[in-house]
């Protein structure tokens, strides 16, 4: 009886553990935090400055997300994650939300039971090589050996590239980026492949970046973006409509400074819509009505992220290319707000 | 005293009670045993429900399949054939192997390295004891990490880079004047006889190579070779040859007090055999090189031909070693000194010299004392070899644990198999020493 009446108290607390993944957005907002999943370093994308606070693209989006969940951008906790950890870390619960430069991809999110919400960034994989070494073209590289990071997506397109073109490497697998570039500067490799934005951003951090080229192939699609646990729909629907925010306000030129004059003067609809002034969108979702002028108005629009962080004002200097808006000739197109 | 806890008096006549189980001494014992059992048992069976509900919640099952799919990734040091088509289960076993390799030939040196060192320790020499007491304890005192994390870096950021090497058109053309004044040479070069060149990448070694192999065929996907398989009988051969030969001089020798001369023979038999057959299989060293154009200037980013040494592997079996080694030198001096001093004295007393008296009685009699705690150390070194992740080493950890783990998503079943699979071969250890164990221990009747 007694035994029983204890197994039972087990299954009640294990079936309680395992729901407790549900709902993400009531968590963040008990706990009074949003817990971050990051790189462990990658300039401009994911890393702590000099004053120990996290800056760039990536980490702007989670900061527009605490925004908008919790009304202070500040309340977020980055949790670094190599490449290898980065996926165990999300489905254990350990984080809330990944956005690490992390590639969708069909195994991933059939799989691995994860949700890619968005596209923040549009890369593709390239190679990075010393100019003394006298390669103009990814195909000459028969024979090399190639720094590239462990449990990453790059890791099979590489060994696929050079497998449908003839060609042959060895490969020297690293942890993450910031051993990537010591052995790559330490001549332990020829070339250093890894996604086109990190190479830039890797580059940026070196001391003799001039002598330092990027191949101008690009050898597969590697569309970056946060990544939040499959089943828990309504918290995929706020990281998703938060970052379209951000993109719908890069459209309609709402930038950090102007958020406060446009919502008092601003007579768009769709503005009025997304500064909370006009409809409940906000409320729907289960956040305040103000919740994606919050957002906005915590690091800028998505425009102003991009080139505060990565734009060509940057040491990384990345053009806009694809991640220009769609009105631009780029791929980031916003379903409208209504 | 013994009669107020045994049996009260009266048991058998009022028969069976169930205070007993607590207050009989017959009882008491059994009763702890089957409390604790049903507490283990109701913890297992907590952790096994709680899996399988948190893995039902994510939507997740318990399936091994993964390790018959395609891998896609490639591994850098391959003891059997592997390619990015293969599946994720022969990864597993490059790793496994990759592993094994590490953790056989780290307890090698480790012992050769802990015997020297454990005797030196003891050593008359004021110099040679001290030295080997730094040694023992600069190593057994700093985290092993940190010694493979320092070789590896050390090795890669000291040796010249593989294009240094290189022979440019600038060098060719300074050598075609006849003043060697003006010769240019690449800035680095092979060591030993051109037979290795260590660059930051790894050492390239000379391939044996043979002219007329004997063919080679495969069992499972492993391949056999028969020239190595002819190779390896001859040597086995010879060597059960010369101890035929080498226990028919003893026989004469106690007959007759006369020993023949045998270092002739031996070497003969020992080295003749096997001489004669890679001669007529056309053995030659391919050397480590560059491919170069008709006018001899190298082409390529690395060394063609030439077995590639990665410092990888030569880290972390180097630190390996030397760790462990450090615990062995302390076991085999405490194995020493635990033999009496009247055995050194006694072996003096009858002219022994001193090497032959550490080598003929007092290491043999301290083997004994040495063994066991000789197997913990290979089961720790064997373990340890999970830290190559730390300098890339793709060994099980790396492959089965790392990359596999982390392509396919499948964390629960890709730990449980390499826990099972580092238990085992802790085991199979485990077990071979205890046998030699019990081959060498004293002999009591």
């Amino acid at each position: 009886m007694k035994k029983s009446v204890f197994l039972g108290a087990f299954a009640a607390s294990t079936v309680l553990a395992g729901a407790a993944f549900a709902g993400t957005l009531d968590d963040v907002k008990a706990r009074g935090e949003l817990i971050c999943g990051s790189n462990v370093g990658l300039t401009g994308f994911g890393a702590p400055d000099a004053s120990g606070e996290w800056k760039g693209f990536d980490v702007d989006l989670c900061r527009a997300v605490a925004a908008a969940v919790l009304g202070d951008a500040t309340k977020v906790k980055f949790v670094p994650t190599t490449g290898e950890t980065r996926f165990t870390a999300l489905a254990s619960g350990e984080v809330d939300l990944l956005v690490r430069n992390s590639t969708a991809t069909y195994g991933r999110d059939v799989d691995l039971k994860l949700d890619f919400v968005a596209i923040n960034y549009y890369d593709g994989q390239g190679f990075m090589v010393k100019k003394d070494l006298g390669v103009s073209s990814a195909k000459e590289l028969d024979g090399a050996t190639v720094c590239i990071q462990t449990g990453t997506t790059t890791e099979l397109n590489l060994a696929d590239f050079f497998k449908f073109n003839n060609i042959s490497y060895t490969p020297v697998t690293v942890q993450d980026d910031s051993e990537a570039q010591r052995q790559y500067l330490a001549g332990a490799c020829d070339t250093y492949t890894t996604d086109a934005s990190g190479l830039a951003a890797s580059r940026a951090t070196m001391a003799d970046s001039e002598n330092h080229i990027i191949l101008p192939e690009i050898i597969s699609k590697e569309p970056l973006g946060p990544a939040v646990r499959h089943g828990d729909n309504q918290w995929g629907d706020i990281v998703r409509w938060t970052f379209n925010a951000l993109l719908i306000a890069e459209e309609k030129g709402i930038t950090k400074a102007n958020i406060e004059e446009a919502a008092a003067s601003s007579t768009d609809p769709e503005v009025r819509r997304l500064l909370g002034i006009e409809g409940d969108l906000g409320a729907m979702a289960g956040l305040d009505n103000n919740a994606f002028k919050n957002a906005i108005a915590a690091s800028g629009n998505y425009g102003e992220i991009f080139e505060a962080n990565i734009g060509t004002a940057t040491p990384i200097g990345l053009a806009r290319g694809l991640n220009a808006l769609w009105t631009q000739g780029g791929l980031q197109y916003a379903a409208p707000f209504r | 005293m013994t009669l107020a806890t045994s049996t009260p008096p009266g048991a058998d006549r009022d028969g069976f009670r169930l205070s007993m189980l607590i207050y009989d001494t017959r009882f008491r014992a059994i009763t702890i045993q089957v409390v604790v059992l049903v507490l283990v048992l109701l913890l297992v069976g907590w952790l096994v429900d709680n899996t399988i509900q948190n893995l039902n919640a994510k939507g997740k099952d318990i399936n091994f399949s993964f390790l018959w799919v395609r891998a896609g990734y490639d591994i850098e040091q391959q003891l059997i054939p592997y390619t990015n088509d293969s599946t994720h289960g022969r990864a597993v076993i490059i790793g496994l192997l990759n592993t094994l390799l590490v953790a056989i030939v780290g307890c090698f040196f480790a012992t050769i390295i802990g015997v020297i060192a454990g005797v030196l320790r003891l050593s008359n020499n004021w110099l040679v004891s001290r030295l080997m007491t730094v040694y023992v304890e600069a190593f057994r005192n700093i985290p092993l990490l940190l010694w493979i994390v320092v070789i590896f870096v050390v090795t890669s950021e000291t040796q010249p880079a593989p294009n240094e090497f290189k022979v440019t058109q600038a060098m060719v053309d300074s050598w075609q004047d006849d003043d060697p004044a003006n010769d240019l040479e690449p800035t680095a070069s092979k060591i030993l006889f051109g037979t290795v060149a260590v660059t930051n990448r790894g050492s390239y070694m000379a391939t044996p190579m043979l002219d007329r192999p004997l063919g080679s065929t495969e069992i499972g996907g492993v391949p056999v070779n028969f020239s190595v398989l002819a190779a390896l009988a001859v040597v086995i051969g010879s060597i059960l040859v010369n101890r035929a030969m080498l226990r028919r001089v003893k026989a004469q020798q106690e007959a007759t007090g006369e020993r023949p001369t045998t270092w002739w023979k031996s070497l003969l038999i020992l080295f003749g055999p096997i001489a004669l057959l890679l001669l007529a299989m056309g053995f030659h060293l391919q050397l480590p090189a560059f491919a170069s154009d008709e006018n001899g200037v190298s082409k390529g980013f690395n060394f063609q031909g030439g077995i590639l040494v990665q410092h990888s592997f030569t880290a972390l079996t180097l630190a390996l070693a030397l760790y462990t080694g450090a615990f062995i030198a302390e076991i085999v001096r405490a194995g020493i000194l635990a033999i009496s001093r009247g055995q050194t004295e006694a072996s003096f007393a009858l002219g022994i010299r001193p090497g032959r008296t550490m080598s003929l009685i007092i290491l043999p009699q301290a083997l004994r004392v040495i063994i066991p705690p000789l197997i913990s150390q290979y089961l720790n070194l064997t373990k340890n070899t999970s830290l190559g992740i730390a300098v890339s080493y793709l060994d099980l950890r790396g492959t089965l644990g790392g990359i596999t783990l982390n392509q396919t998503g499948r964390e629960l079943e890709c730990m449980l198999l390499m826990m099972l699979t580092y238990l085992i071969i802790s085991l199979i250890i485990s077990g071979l020493m205890n046998i030699y164990n019990n081959a060498v221990k004293l002999k009591e009747r």
